[in-house]
């Protein structure tokens, strides 16, 4: 090879760099300044946090565990738990971020962590860098988009004129199509089960459903609870409420889901040959159960599954208690509750209508009959308004009201009807009224807000045109010289801090009073349970406290062994899946009184 | 006289050895007689990872096959499962990961002129490379949030848009290292010694290229039109300009030849990149990642990363999770057969320079 020389000049070139300031290495010499991006070390909200374990459950490299931490609770709605990170583990991929529900977990710009403690690589975010870490927030969830999905499926219902028009259901359910990609939606975090009453194994089922596996969710759901499709329709569905996705986007639509895939199940025989339940050999044992209402047809269900003689003893001459009486129509259809019982009938549940304890049979008598008995029946005598005038002809009780409708029997309301009260049977009974032709007012004390009727029922309730006036307290029915319901005296209230803390109390406006002409009042305060089937004796035995007999809390017991109470007498939140609980414990009550399990 | 042969074990730990691998060479006096590749010191089953693995959680998987130029394999696993899914992708996450895979490639390319001077002793130019290579990791934890592993490409576009004033501050990186490529030529490409130890060394027949499976750089070197950017357009390559360099001779000379013409032209894809990316969605987002299955299906997926054609086969049984994803990295073919063939006949000096000139890389080859 020729000589080069240009060739071993030109290197000797670099040497003018060495004029230049170098630009390598910048730390610790010069700090270097952190993208605004950087994936360093975690910082966690705490008190936004929920502890819902996704952060967890995305980590590829197993680094987040979910640990207890010192003031933090389990609640309703939060694990009490909070993430710890193994930075030994973690790759900073930041998946556990753009998926954190809450968006409480976010990384911080600091990446330098020097310990000599080899145990120390477990971090707590938010603890171990409780001070700066909210000041130095780079890669953040907020930011892009979320892995979430916010929104949910949106459900169709029948248009607010259409409704009116009949008792159709107004809830048109969801397709498949629409059914799989709702239930895609679900982070499977379990934060729901916790506060479901009857703790469903909601992830699980939903799971199946996204996975289009129908039939397994129908036996997820019926694993603790025969009224699935009761639910699915009705529910107070406090699962959404706690739902880890409703923090910053539209709950998982529990309730629809499980609809969904109840309802799609034709009949009852088909219900059987999903579940091909394992019924037990028969034990022997006697369970008497009073009332066919959600708490004693569950308890009625799994004790027949467990081989139990069950008798239930119904006053009416339809199963299902408040869901069949008390709920309309157009929201729990009569063949899809028929269709319930039907199945749990197949299986071995005997179901005596027409028949009440203390008046064709004796509370006595049960008593001899069966080794133990079960009260679940519910709250059914309302309370009055205490209004002056109210006994006026055209002043009725919704309870009453609902029962008559529902029993598919002519109630005269006339063409303006006003609801008192501002609960979900409230609304009930002024959807129902619009039904039958009516206009209609609901008078609320307090603010809207503070109803304890569900939104979307309120929501539905104002697509119907009912007119919510809230801040409005009755005064007098007032009647006519027939002593029929003529007009309502009420008068507007404001809201005043409650001098205990409580929620604002309304106080009257001096003065603002006005008359409403109406054809008819619904009064919709409240009901209590009728105790009168009870001999003295045994009402002295239990503990009957506010309206409600004492029960425990794991067995559902009174201080009678052989006796058991459900349902609204013994919980208070008066709604059908509290009920469903209760018998599914009192199930456990009965194996542990006569089995000795 | 006939020398005697001896056996030396080059590696696993070696300052030579492009990662860690092991070279087992039969040598009589200083000349390669035979050469055995040994591999599994860095086996860290990426590929059955991900089988227990939903497929957005393989994404912070797959950038470790290849530390000094992630890209490929986020851009290879998010356009197969895009390809399975029928998944569109916005224009604009096209241009963005076209912006990120090129300034990888120059990553890379820098890395590797640090290794190749490295190797034949000019120890001054990794310190320049490695140090001008900060600047490119500066602008990807500007944008991805982490300087080597991003995370930042995935099935359906790309994590984050770019940030604010983002684009000039890639320009302007541009235009710095534009500005070093006559330092580096001076240094390097230019210096008489490269020319002496890098002319003849490690050369791959052109008859026998494509019969081994070469790809890349080392492919072109060998005079072979083959880019998978030209022959099979992915992303926005069809609508951007720019050259495929080739070079006769297939030696370490022409193989450093077509990689120092790459970095003009990847330079030039990505200022066109810039000009012409469109506003509008980054991402089209998948659903919740927890469950998300992908519909039952295969892709075959490839790119051109620094090293040559990337490819991964990707097998979906309609599940949360890969049925199958297969990596076929370029180095498989360069460090395992094809290092054996090279280095027959070979000086003992030149063995890591040969391997650095193939692009050898073991993690490539482990998956």
């Amino acid at each position: 090879m020729a000589f080069d020389i240009k060739g071993i000049l030109t290197p000797f070139s670099a040497l003018n760099q060495g004029t230049k300031p170098p630009h390598t290495v910048r730390y610790p010499k010069e700090q270097k300044e952190t993208a605004h991006r950087y994936r360093g070390l975690h910082y966690n909200d705490l008190d936004e946090c929920i502890g819902c374990g996704t952060c967890s459950t995305i980590c590829q490299n197993q680094a987040i565990d979910m640990i207890q931490l010192e003031g933090y609770e389990t609640t309703n709605g939060d694990s009490g738990l909070r993430p710890r990170v193994d930075n030994g583990r973690c790759c900073w991929c930041a998946l556990c971020v753009d998926v954190c529900p809450t968006g409480s977990l976010n990384l911080t710009t600091d990446y330098i962590y020097v310990t000599d403690d080899p145990d120390s690589f477990l971090w707590i975010p938010g603890v171990d860098n409780a001070k700066e870490g909210n000041n130095k927030l780079s890669w953040q969830s907020a930011e892009g988009k979320p892995l979430v999905d916010y929104q949910r499926v949106p459900m169709k219902e029948l248009d607010g004129k259409e409704r009116v028009k009949s008792f159709a259901e107004v809830v048109l359910g969801y397709n498949e199509e629409e059914a799989r990609k709702e239930a895609e939606r679900c982070l499977a975090c379990g934060i729901c089960t916790d506060i479901c009453p009857v703790h469903m194994h909601i992830p699980e089922y939903i799971n199946a459903i996204a996975r289009g596996e129908d039939e397994e969710a129908v036996r997820i759901i019926y694993d603790n609870n025969p009224l699935g499709e009761t639910c699915g329709k009705v529910c107070t569905r406090r699962c959404e409420t706690t739902c880890a996705v409703n923090h910053r986007g539209e709950p998982i639509a529990i309730r629809w889901l499980k609809e969904y895939v109840t309802s799609k199940v034709e009949n009852s025989e088909l219900i059987k040959e999903i579940l091909n339940p394992e019924i037990a050999e028969a034990n022997g044992h006697s369970v008497g159960i009073i009332g066919a209402g959600p708490s004693g047809l569950t308890a009625g269900y799994y004790l027949a599954l467990k081989g139990f003689d069950v008798t239930i003893y119904e006053a009416k001459d339809h199963a299902g208690g408040m869901i069949m009486y008390g709920i309309p129509k157009y929201r729990l259809p009569l063949d899809s509750l028929d269709k319930q019982v039907e199945y749990m009938k197949s299986i071995g549940v005997k179901i005596k209508y027409n028949t009440m304890v203390g008046k064709d049979i004796s509370f006595n008598e049960l008593k001899e009959k069966h080794e133990a008995v079960m009260i679940g029946i519910g709250f059914e005598v309302p309370y009055s308004l205490g209004l002056k005038g109210e006994e006026a002809e055209g002043s009725i009780q919704a309870v009453n009201f609902l029962r008559e409708i529902n029993s598919g029997r002519h109630v005269d309301i006339g063409n303006k009807v006003v609801v008192i009260g501002g609960g979900n049977v409230a609304i009930d009974a002024a959807r129902v009224s619009r039904r039958l032709g009516a206009e209609v007012t609901i008078l609320y004390r307090r603010r809207v807000q503070d109803m304890p009727a569900d939104w979307e029922e309120i929501e539905g309730a104002e697509h119907e045109d009912v007119i919510i006036k809230p801040q409005a307290i009755p005064l007098e029915v007032i009647s006519d010289e027939n002593g029929k319901v003529k007009a309502i005296k009420y008068a507007n209230a404001e809201m005043v801090p409650d001098e205990k803390g409580g929620r604002p109390r309304p106080k009257i406006i001096e003065g603002d009073e006005h008359i409403m002409e109406v054809t008819a009042v619904i009064g919709a305060i409240g009901q209590e349970a009728d105790y009168s089937f009870l001999p003295e004796d045994i009402k002295e035995q239990i503990e009957i406290s506010r309206g409600r007999i004492v029960v425990d809390k794991e067995t559902q017991a009174t201080a009678l062994p052989w006796l058991f109470a459900c349902g609204d007498i013994a919980n208070r939140q008066a709604d059908a899946i509290s009920a469903i609980a209760d018998g599914y414990r009192a199930v456990k009550g009965i194996e542990k009184l006569l089995l000795k399990k | 006289m006939r020398e005697k042969e001896t056996t030396l074990y080059l590696g696993p730990q070696h300052p030579g050895i492009t990662g860690n691998m092991m070279v087992k060479l039969k040598v009589a006096g200083d000349t390669i007689v035979k050469a055995e590749t040994h591999i599994g010191y860095l086996h860290r089953a990426f590929e059955k990872l991900m089988e227990q693995r939903t497929w957005t959680q393989s994404f912070p998987i797959v950038c470790r096959i290849c530390v000094p130029e992630p890209d490929p394999n986020e851009e290879n696993l998010a356009r197969a499962i895009e390809e399975i899914e029928g998944r569109e992708v916005p224009e604009r996450a096209k241009y963005i990961r076209v912006i990120v895979l090129e300034l990888a490639r120059l990553a890379s390319y820098q890395l590797w002129m640090g290794g190749q001077s490295g190797s034949m002793g000019l120890y001054t130019m990794p310190q320049w490379t490695v140090g001008d290579r900060d600047y490119i990791l500066d602008l990807f934890e500007e944008l991805t949030g982490g300087r080597v592993y991003h995370m930042y490409i995935w099935a359906g576009g790309v994590r984050r848009d770019l940030p604010e004033g983002f684009a000039d501050k890639v320009l302007k990186v541009m235009d710095y290292l534009e500005s070093r490529l006559p330092d580096y030529d001076r240094l390097l490409f230019e210096n008489a010694l490269f020319h002496k130890r890098a002319k003849g060394v490690g050369v791959i027949p052109k008859e026998k290229a494509i019969e081994w499976g070469v790809v890349g750089a080392p492919l072109r070197g060998c005079g072979i039109k083959h880019d998978v950017r030209i022959d099979e357009p992915y992303e926005v390559y069809d609508k951007l300009d720019f050259v495929v360099p080739t070079h006769e001779g297939g030696d370490v000379w022409s193989r450093a030849m077509v990689r120092r013409q790459e970095i003009e032209q990847s330079i030039s894809i990505i200022r066109q990149a810039i000009e012409k990316m469109p506003g509008g969605d980054y991402y089209n987002k998948i659903p919740n990642p927890l469950t998300w299955r992908v519909p039952k299906g295969e892709a075959y997926v490839k790119t051109e990363s620094a090293r040559g054609e990337f490819g991964y086969y990707v097998v979906s049984d309609g599940s949360e999770k890969p049925r199958r994803v297969h990596v076929r990295g370029p180095a498989y073919v360069h460090g395992i057969s094809l290092l054996e063939e090279v280095l027959k006949g070979a000086n003992i000096a030149d063995v890591s320079f040969i391997m650095n000139s193939l692009g050898t890389c073991p993690p490539e080859m482990e998956r």
